[in-house]
């Protein structure tokens, strides 16, 4: 039981990033598979930010100059997550668009009825 | 069978997942540069939020490379949906309610004050360009879902766009020109903890924060008007 | 405290299988758009307000828009 109060943070972060992997593989609707992906990027990203904290430790922000710089939480982690969503957020963008295409293009959404087609 | 075969290779991979998780702490401060940043962040840039003293100071490039993939999928995303007819303001006009209309009229103008109060006070409370240009870009989706027939201005929204992105690189190229770095912090420090501190920092962050509002603003636009 | 943040996760978790079972594409969305709030919250009790305010902005709001935009111009039932 200490083990899991302790290591809820990574359990959580790895438990969607599984789900999100049995979506991509398994599921046969592209749209589907397209939120799978955006499940895989929230699991990572809460990862990355879990791995940054220290305990009892607070936010990395100075207000009126007297806070002192005792315990503060590293602030690398948290830069590298910000960059890490936008990206998301603009891969799904376009993940949609070519959707929408290949829509209009086959008549359906169906992957392994596409694969069969010549043409 | 394709259900079986996958669902034993994910329980294989948790497995050995499972195992090396016990390797890794939590809550032990596992690198060195955060406790530079921390302690040397303020005299060196002057920004108070070390967040924002990482991404546009220290890490000035790499947020740079970042807008330019957020740029190149607009530009995608436009050039796909651009074969479609764009549909007559008139054709479709489902009626709204009085009282939507008369909500999204009066939060229109207080999420954009909200949206720039975030992106200009970036180095001081937490916020910035990016969350700041979606909360812009979220205004703007509301005016297309309760006011009925009002559109984006397509030529306005090129001309902030472009002129964002110019400043971001003019600023590095600026740094260049003296001498120094690109991107080189060189407007005056100023004293940490007031509007006007931190250099070349607020001004970089208003450029993306116009940015990423008018791109976010003109996917959606392109989302929603393109249609056969 | 940490009884929260168990339901929390706990929740987020039960959220994404919510996401893989559905057939109708719109409560499938919904879903995802769960998972990315309480996402946002935990961003919270890691002490990171910007990564927060971020995800809420962008994952909650942007994605589910252009999710659904996207499923209005195609079929909205799986298969």
């Amino acid at each position: 039981m200490n083990f899991l109060s302790e290591y809820i943070y990574y359990i959580g972060a790895f438990s969607l990033i599984f789900i999100g992997l049995y979506i991509v593989l398994i599921k046969k609707n592209l749209i589907k598979v397209i939120i799978g992906l955006s499940i895989i990027d929230t699991g990572i990203n809460l990862f990355l930010v879990s791995l940054g904290y220290i305990t009892g430790g607070t936010a990395p922000i100075f207000s009126k100059s007297g806070l002192k710089s005792d315990n503060m939480v590293d602030p690398v982690p948290q830069a590298l997550v910000l960059t890490a969503i936008v990206i998301g957020v603009a891969v799904l963008a376009l993940a949609l668009a070519l959707a929408i295409k290949l829509y209009k293009h086959y008549g359906t959404l169906n992957l392994r009825k596409i694969k069969e087609q010549k043409w | 069978m394709r259900k079986l075969i996958g669902i034993i290779l994910l329980l294989i991979i948790a497995g050995g997942i499972t195992l090396s998780l016990k390797e890794i702490p939590f809550g032990i401060p596992k690198t060195k540069i955060g406790e530079h940043f921390i302690k040397k962040g303020i005299e060196e840039t002057g920004a108070t939020n070390i967040v924002t003293s990482v991404v546009v100071g220290y890490r000035g490039f790499d947020t740079l490379g970042e807008i330019t993939v957020l740029f190149t999928a607009a530009i995608g995303l436009g050039a796909l949906l651009s074969i479609y007819r764009k549909r007559k303001a008139d054709r479709k006009a489902e009626p709204v309610s009085l009282i939507v209309y008369t909500g999204c009229r009066f939060l229109f103008p207080i999420l954009l004050l909200v949206g720039t109060y975030i992106f200009i006070h970036g180095h001081l409370t937490p916020g910035g360009g990016f969350q700041g240009g979606a909360i812009i870009a979220s205004a703007f989706l509301l005016m297309y879902l309760g006011c009925e027939g009002k559109r984006i201005n397509d030529k306005v929204s090129t001309v902030i766009e472009v002129l964002g992105g110019l400043t971001f690189v003019a600023l590095g190229i600026a740094g260049l020109i003296l001498g120094k770095d690109f991107l080189f912090n060189f407007l005056p420090k100023g004293e940490p903890a007031t509007l006007l501190s931190a250099g070349i920092i607020p001004v970089i962050y208003i450029a993306i924060g116009l940015k990423v509002g008018s791109e976010l603003a003109g996917i959606i636009d392109n989302l929603i008007e393109k249609s056969q | 405290m940490e009884i929260i943040v168990t339901i929390l996760v706990l929740l987020m978790i039960a959220s994404a299988i919510t996401a893989l079972i559905f057939k109708d594409l719109m409560n499938a969305i919904i879903a995802s758009c769960i998972v990315s709030l309480i996402a946002a919250i935990l961003f919270y009790f890691l002490q990171a307000p910007d990564v927060a305010m971020a995800e809420a902005a962008i994952g909650a709001a942007l994605v589910t828009a252009i999710f659904v935009i996207a499923v209005k111009r195609t079929k909205r039932f799986e298969e």
